[in-house]
């Protein structure tokens, strides 16, 4: 009788633990206490409502949506930033910038000779596809002097975070383009009839991407393989070097698709301020994802949850009039506790502390 | 203590959990002397040199310095420097961005000012005497890693110091620098400092040493005074194998039957390696065991390496099957059938974080492709088949690699070359550090590979294992092939008097 007690006892703190051991599980906490947090404040916060929005059809509002749409960015780039994360053991601090450079592109294409194009002078998917080539290249620039010249990433990504706005606001000889058609909105805010953001969209399509490409190539291994270990690597006949290069060529090619969604947002572009930040918070993703920034293991999924919760902590601190000035305040204390909470150190020493709070359950176990 | 002796060391005992690291030991240094500490790995040289430098506590026996009659007790590093005892590591530990001057007198200013012209002054004046090559303004990083090396050594002098201990100081100098750093030392020689100096290098030893102190297992083997002790009897003392009445031991194996008239699986001419070997010709066949061997340092690893092309190869031809081939990068190498499992399984073989199912996969995934990922139920299948087939101990295949055992994770990349199936199986050290029931398993393993037709290179440290297990050995000398030899030539005698050399 008692041993059986015992052994379900054991299970159930076993299936606990391992609940708790599990790298997913505090970004899932984090977000599940945000949403208890604004369930008890205000329930009002989960309403969805349709709305007819400015152009007159009815889209779906209200803050969940707002949140889901407004990550997308971030979502996108925290997909490279992982991967670059892994391989190289270090982080790219330059994918504003970029962002910068890509979204300036993509108006002078669509632009063409005129700055203010009441007409669209190339059709957007081939603005996109140069966008893709040029942001690609920067990545392959940032890749080359940490894969092959061995630049600390943060370092060798620091000349783009210095030069990418004043490159991009260059490629526009510092003029400020605005497109008038209000088809290339579309990307940014709604598709006319569908209720659902065209963000959202573009972001599922990427996390299928990435998902299939883990599926059916060996990026996982290899960069998981060179981010531990490039030596061993090596000696198995990977090419570290290589696959460092690959990894910040992804995160050009992630950068693209959330500088494309950025300046259909708001049809034009402002150097200065685009995507600003946007790569301190990329790589808070990371390590809200419980991903060991050092490199190596990664899990792409915590990443992507812990883009969302980012996005979540803002949206609610903006909703309890927080200014935009104080919300960084704000978000670093909550970082602070996730990212304290999550380090090996912290999750060891409330191990102990557990085990000498309930020694009889260390007993019993030992027992069995 | 004796009246000419600078340093005793008596019963220096040091345990690590499960290890005797140092047991009974005693060491004696004598004034104006050049003093030998011999020993393959693991023999306790380096314990002895930290317990003597405070880097590690000695949990039994004493330590008498000259000048004072009571044991000296040291607890750190900078107690050691205060008593006269001076370490000049492998790598050098001084700062390359600082000058010359400045690296010789970094952290022994006294007061908060510095009278940098004194230093200047100073720093050269003692580089003269030295006869060191180098200016005080000079940057550090400008010298060469031999001057770099002599003026950590002249830093040492400078802080008044008896005993002077070089750790492995020649490893990375050529020929000519090492004859610097041995004028430098017969300098002091004469001074009257003695001088600690560990190497692997024999040559080197008989050139300036006085004396020389042998260890094994963590105990004293004895101390000698060179002229006593010929190269093969140092040999066999550090071995451990008593030269003239050893047992010859007879292989397990039956008559292995090689036809050394067929086309080798793997030949190359001239194979030129860049990490301090010469070039090489070497040959296997199919079904055949052979061994590399030769002192720690002797190139015995370099040369393997260079065969899978894990180092950079300068020139010379490769054969596979008679077909001349290239082997830039262990890709290639891998491509030919040939599988490599390295000396350091830490640093080059395992890759930690991973669980024991991708590292058993990684070899065979990475020749089959970046885009041919091998699906999770297949790797599950691979992974536990190996783990049966080599009884590797792991809690799952999901474990990470790194929570095993030693000889659990050498056996985890084992399987990694055996699942890629190649025809030539390269075993650097697959031995070392494992229990003695696991390297009979691999031993006995290696005997089974090459009766299916498989050919194998199998380097021990252990002769008996090599003796045992190689149907032909291969031996190296100072990064050179100085033998080769087979058959009935296997024996324990004949393997060391090779090894040694010289006027065996």
């Amino acid at each position: 009788m008692s041993s059986n007690k015992i052994k379900t006892n054991k299970s159930f703190a076993d299936i606990a633990k391992s609940i708790i051991r599990q790298q997913i599980f505090i970004p899932i906490a984090a977000l599940l206490i945000l949403v208890l947090f604004n369930l008890i404040a205000d329930p009002t916060f989960f309403q969805i409502t349709l709305q007819p929005n400015s152009d007159g059809f009815n889209v779906l509002s209200g803050n969940i949506i707002s949140i889901i749409d407004r990550a997308s960015e971030l979502v996108i780039l925290a997909i490279g930033m992982t991967l670059v994360t892994s391989a190289s053991g270090g982080q790219d601090i330059s994918v504003g910038a970029t962002i910068a450079i890509a979204g300036s592109v993509i108006l002078r294409v669509l632009c063409g000779t005129n700055t203010r194009a009441d007409t669209l002078q190339a059709p957007v998917i081939v603005a996109f596809l140069i966008c893709c080539i040029v942001s690609m290249i920067f990545g392959a620039f940032n890749g080359t002097l940490v894969a092959y010249f061995k630049i600390q990433p943060m370092v060798a990504t620091l000349i783009m975070f210095t030069a990418g706005r004043s490159i991009a606001a260059w490629i526009n000889n510092n003029e400020l383009p605005v497109i008038n058609d209000p088809k290339f909105g579309y990307y940014g805010n709604f598709i006319p009839g569908i209720p659902v953001p065209t963000p959202v969209f573009i972001t599922i399509a990427c996390l299928i991407v990435i998902a299939l490409a883990l599926k059916f190539t060996n990026l996982r291994l290899y960069s998981q393989a060179v981010g531990i270990n490039p030596h061993s690597s090596r000696l198995n006949g990977i090419n570290p070097q290589m696959i460092k290069f690959i990894t910040f060529v992804i995160l050009g090619l992630c950068v693209a698709v959330a500088g494309f969604i950025k300046v259909s947002r708001l049809s034009t572009i402002n150097y200065s301020v685009v995507a600003k930040d946007i790569e301190m918070d990329a790589i808070l993703a990371v390590a809200l994802g419980g991903n060991a920034l050092g490199g190596g293991k990664f899990n792409m999924t915590a990443s992507v949850i812990g883009a969302y919760v980012i996005q979540f902590l803002t949206t609610t601190l903006y909703k309890y009039d927080v200014s935009s000035a104080e919300i960084s305040a704000y978000k670093a204390v909550v970082v602070i506790i996730l990212v304290v909470l999550s380090a090996p150190i912290v999750r060891e020493k409330m191990g102990d502390l557990k085990k000498k709070l309930f020694p009889a359950k260390a007993v019993s176990k030992e027992a069995v | 203590m004796e009246k000419n002796s600078v340093l005793e060391m008596r019963g220096i005992c040091k345990y690590f959990p499960g290890v005797r690291a140092l047991e009974q030991v005693d060491f004696t240094l004598r004034e104006g002397e050049i003093h030998a500490l011999m020993g393959e790995n693991g023999a306790g040289k380096s314990t002895l040199i930290k317990v003597l430098t405070g880097v590690y506590h000695k949990d039994g026996g004493e330590v008498y310095i000259k000048g004072s009659s009571k044991p000296v007790v040291i607890r750190s590093p900078q107690d050691a420097q205060n008593i006269g005892i001076s370490t000049v590591y492998q790598e050098i530990t001084l700062c390359p961005n600082l000058t010359v001057a400045e690296n010789m007198y970094i952290g022994r200013t006294k007061g908060h000012f510095t009278n940098w012209k004194k230093i200047n002054a100073d720093a050269g004046r003692l580089l003269d005497e030295l006869g060191i090559p180098a200016i005080p303004a000079q940057q550090l990083g400008s010298c060469s890693i031999a001057v770099q090396q002599m003026i950590a050594i002249a830093r040492a002098v400078d802080m008044n110091c008896k005993v002077l201990i070089l750790d492995e100081p020649t490893s990375s100098l050529d020929e000519q620098e090492v004859a610097k750093l041995f004028k430098l030392m017969t300098g002091l020689k004469k001074k009257g400092v003695g001088i600690i100096f560990v190497t692997h290098f024999l040559e080197q030893v008989y050139e300036v040493c006085d004396r020389i102190t042998v260890l094994r297992d963590g105990k004293l083997v004895g101390e000698y005074v060179i002229e006593d002790l010929p190269r093969v009897q140092l040999v066999s003392k550090m071995l451990g194998k008593d030269f003239d009445d050893m047992a010859d031991i007879k292989s397990d194996s039956d008559s292995k039957q090689i036809d050394y008239g067929s086309t080798p699986v793997y030949e190359c001419r001239q194979l030129d390696g860049t990490t301090g070997i010469k070039p090489f010709d070497f040959a296997i066949h199919k079904g055949e065991v052979n061994g590399f061997t030769g002192l720690l340092g002797s190139g015995r690893s370099e040369c393997v390496r260079a065969i899978f092309g894990a180092d950079k190869v300068n020139g010379g031809e490769v054969l596979i099957d008679g077909k001349p081939v290239k082997i830039n990068k262990p890709l290639d190498a891998m491509k030919h059938g040939i599988s490599y499992l390295p000396e350091d399984r830490k640093r080059d073989g395992i890759v930690g974080d991973l669980s024991v199912r991708d590292n058993i996969i990684l070899a065979l995934q990475v020749m089959k492709g970046f885009f041919k990922p091998i699906s999770r139920a297949q790797a599950e299948q691979f992974a536990d088949e190996y783990i049966k087939l080599l009884n590797i101990k792991t809690a799952s295949s999901e474990t990470p690699v790194k929570s095993l055992s030693g000889g659990n994770q050498q056996k985890v990349i084992l399987a990694r070359w055996l699942l890629a199936n190649p025809s030539y199986l390269i075993l650097d050290e697959p031995t070392r550090g494992i229990d003695i029931g696991t390297k009979v398993e691999i031993q006995k393993l290696v005997l089974k590979l090459a009766s299916e037709g498989k050919s194998v290179t199998f380097i021990s440290s252990e002769i008996d294992e090599m003796i045992r297990t190689c149907s032909r050995l291969v031996v190296l000398r100072d990064g050179k092939v100085v033998g080769e030899l087979k058959g009935d030539e296997l024996t324990q005698n004949k393997i060391m008097a090779t090894i040694a050399g010289g006027e065996s």
